[in-house]
């Protein structure tokens, strides 16, 4: 929404994430090093994209547990697929179609059969998870050939082919967010779902589509997590839900549906990188690591309840 | 109670009302929708804070600041929604939170069924105390409310339209039941709208309209005409600044539309010009006949006509095509997106329209927008949230949606409902130049001096069927009540 509050409130996101970079550039010389922050960029990709969904399913009042394996579902279907020596531009709408299968298996669920889309999505995290382990056997699928590894391990000029692709992904995503009718109705579904369908809008059509924009994006982030990792694997993607519905959450998107951005689901994704990184350069453990980004969310969240006032509520 | 006064934003819902209650009596509470009966019991019952006025207990001033207070002093209100678990038994139900236990914790279950057991057979109760809820008819639950409300020592028993779903065998059972607490010294009120229960139970009666006492006499003194007047006769301060147009073709004819428990049978014809006025308690099926004929429900059976062709009504959209805009009832809920801006909100319906390829060019909203937002006089920034904006903005921001497109056939469902003076001047206005350009409105509102000032004609709604079609010429605010009560009008 481009109301004042949700602006100032993203500019908060904006002023915390400048602050974290100024502690860490103040405890660690090696924080602000081109490599470094190329570093941050490349480890944030995957997050970033996935995140990208989440925030339309959750704008729209809904939220997708399945993501995470969904990104093994994908990987697995492309490694298949370009180890049988199907060309490359084949694997991927193979990883893509799969993606988006998944996602609008969710969403007319969620629609038609008029489930929770927790309950729906979470039966779709262990289904997609048990068929990545079916099909490959429970073994990963390893080995691809330079061209496809380039998609994680290129570069264009100096800046790595995975933020070229992220950096793409954003602004066609938030162009069509805001700047098409799908987009309107995104908000307008989260913001009021009655309220849309008596103006003529399919809300089953569109909470459909929603939840295959996060099938997409979980397939994108597949294709360049199994490009990095030079390997498929049907244990992928544990926990990338969570990781996804932290950076929308910390980016200022209401749970609740109807209000956010995703500028700030990037920042909110940055966020994490940046404290990711900045506590392994201080030698943090990653078990103290868990506890803070914890933390982290939880206040994110903090700042946002008391920020708004009670009067503007509904 | 006396002078009792509470205000809410722009409405004083009680305006120094006085009710006194004897023991042992039952006291009916009449009046109209919205004329304060709830509002009252409310602010008994602690759910709402009074402004001004005593409560009085035995003579006593007492000072009831929650439901706790409440409770303590014996005042208890069954609702129309039971406080019940269905899960549980019925004596677990009764004692719910005040169950008898032992060694600090533990339900001794023998004196559980034996008190509940003894306090159904004081009531003349015939089911087991054992017996689960879910097991129970409607009218066997309100019962165990009844019981659980004694077992608490209530001393003040305040009914809510405790007939409304009960067949006539199990009225004559809940009326039985009534009498029993009365000879123990209960106090019960009993709020209404079958007039005929009035007399078979009640000993006096209080009428409450437009938040102020009228009337408290005993019933031998009053006959139903006379209640019916008490009701009806409000003042008719308001001017409305009604403009008759001819009335045109026929826009919309709805024929046998049935919904089950909702719609029985319910036909009638809008002409372009005309002002189609729907009255009729809460309940009476108003605004279930709206949202079905603008598609947001499905009927059972029956069909809608459309310029005399039969249309289809399979959603909103449909409704829509066919150029039928609705004004919710419930306008923050099914209104607006409360998180969107004006222009966004009127333009959400028209997004087809307005894209080019799923795109919306920059700026096309507001350029829909921008000339009805100034007609309107709608008051907002551009970049406010709709949810920001008074009651009576909110309510243009609605209608807005609709004159941006093409609709002929409006249906405004309570449409001055918690508008200021002005913004309800402004709307009928608006009713006044849609006629005029040749639109037909479906007005359904529960104020009648409103109903009967802007309609054209009136529908009197009761139990889902049209009770009486009425002239505007020869209504009364009298006559479409007694239709309203479902007493021959």
């Amino acid at each position: 929404m481009t109301t004042r509050l949700a602006r100032a409130r993203q500019f908060g996101t904006v002023i915390g994430l400048l602050v974290l970079s100024a502690v860490l550039w103040a405890l660690s010389p090696h924080f602000l090093t081109v490599a470094n922050l190329l570093n941050i960029a490349q480890q944030t990709t995957i997050n970033a994209v996935v995140a990208v969904g989440m925030t339309y399913v959750i704008l729209s009042g809904g939220i997708d547990l399945s993501v995470g394996s969904i990104v093994a579902l994908s990987g697995v279907a492309l490694g298949a697929a370009l180890q049988s020596g199907q060309a490359l531009p084949v694997a991927l709408v193979v990883a893509l179609g799969v993606g988006v299968a998944c996602g609008l298996v969710n969403g007319a669920i969620v629609s038609w059969g008029r489930l929770p889309p927790f309950i729906v999505t979470l039966g779709m995290m262990s289904i997609a998870r048990g068929m990545a382990l079916l099909f490959t056997e429970g073994r990963p699928v390893s080995g691809f050939d330079e061209g496809f590894r380039s998609l994680a391990t290129g570069r264009v000029g100096f800046i790595p082919v995975p933020v070229i692709i992220t950096g793409v992904v954003y602004v066609i995503a938030h162009v069509v967010l805001t700047k098409t009718t799908f987009g309107r109705y995104v908000y307008a579904i989260g913001g009021n779902e009655e309220a849309t369908r008596l103006s003529g809008v399919s809300i089953g059509f569109h909470k459909t589509m929603i939840y295959a924009v996060s099938g997409l994006m979980s397939a994108v982030a597949a294709i360049m997590l199994t490009a990095r990792l030079n390997s498929a694997q049907p244990i992928a993607g544990m926990m990338y839900e969570l990781d996804a519905i932290a950076a929308t959450v910390i980016g200022g998107t209401s749970l609740m549906g109807g209000e956010g951005s995703l500028g700030g689901t990037l920042v909110g994704a940055l966020i994490m990188g940046v404290l990711r990184n900045g506590l392994n350069l201080l030698g943090v453990s990653s078990f103290l690591q868990q506890i803070v980004i914890g933390a982290v969310i939880i206040g994110a969240v903090l700042v946002d309840t008391w920020l708004k006032p009670r009067a503007g509520r509904g | 109670m006396r002078g009792i006064r509470k205000a809410f934003p722009g409405v004083i819902a009680l305006d120094g009302v006085d009710l006194a209650l004897r023991a042992g009596e039952v006291h009916v509470l009449l009046g109209e929708n919205g004329a304060g009966k709830s509002t009252l019991m409310k602010v008994l019952s602690g759910a709402y804070q009074k402004d001004a006025g005593e409560i009085l207990l035995n003579g006593r001033p007492v000072e009831i600041n929650g439901p706790r207070d409440a409770l303590a002093l014996g005042i208890r209100i069954i609702y129309q929604e039971l406080n019940l678990v269905p899960h549980l038994s019925v004596a677990e139900n009764i004692f719910l939170g005040s169950a008898p236990t032992r060694w600090g914790g533990i339900i001794d279950w023998r004196r559980l069924y034996a008190n509940a057991g003894q306090l159904l057979g004081d009531l003349g109760m015939e089911f087991s105390p054992q017996t689960p809820l879910r097991a129970l008819s409607l009218a066997q639950r309100q019962m165990v409310e009844i019981a659980k409300s004694l077992a608490r020592n209530a001393s003040v028993l305040v009914m809510d339209e405790p007939t409304s779903a009960l067949t006539s065998r199990e009225v004559d059972q809940l009326f039985t039941l009534v009498q029993r607490l009365t000879s123990r010294g209960v106090a019960v009120v009993y709020i209404t709208h079958r007039l005929d229960e009035v007399y078979r139970i009640g000993h006096r009666v209080t009428v409450l309209r437009d938040g102020r006492h009228v009337a408290t006499t005993t019933l031998d003194q009053v006959s139903i005409p006379d209640l019916v007047r008490m009701m009806a006769n409000r003042d008719v301060g308001e001017h409305f600044p009604k403009v008759r147009t001819a009335p045109g073709v026929e826009l919309l004819r709805v024929e046998r539309l049935r919904r089950r428990g909702v719609l029985d049978d319910v036909s009638f014809a809008l002409r372009a010009g005309e002002v189609l006025g729907i009255g009729g308690l809460l309940g009476a099926g108003r605004t279930e006949l709206a949202r079905v004929i603008a598609g947001a429900d499905r009927p059972d059976s029956g069909r809608v006509l459309v310029d005399g062709k039969p249309v289809s009504l399979t959603g909103p959209a449909a409704a829509i095509r066919h150029g039928i805009g609705l004004l919710p009832e419930e306008r923050k809920a099914q209104g607006f997106v409360g998180g969107f801006t004006i222009s966004r909100n009127i333009a959400l319906p028209h997004g087809r329209r307005l894209g080019h390829g799923g795109f919306l060019p920059g700026g096309c909203e507001e350029r829909l927008a921008d000339p009805i937002v100034k007609e309107l006089r709608i008051k907002g920034t551009a970049s406010q949230p709709v949810k920001l904006l008074s009651g009576g903005n909110q309510q243009k921001v609605v209608l807005a949606k609709w004159l941006a497109g093409d609709a002929k056939i409006f249906i405004f469902d309570e449409p001055t409902r918690g508008v200021d003076v002005g913004a309800k001047v402004e709307i009928y206005n608006l009713m006044n130049r849609l006629t005029a350009a040749g639109a037909g409105i479906i007005m359904i509102s529960s104020e009648l001096p409103e109903l009967l000032g802007m309609s054209d004609r009136i529908l009197v709604m009761h139990h889902g069927r049209i009770a009486a079609e009425i002239d505007a010429a020869q209504a009364s605010q009298e006559r479409v009540l007694s239709a309203a009560l479902g007493l021959a009008g």
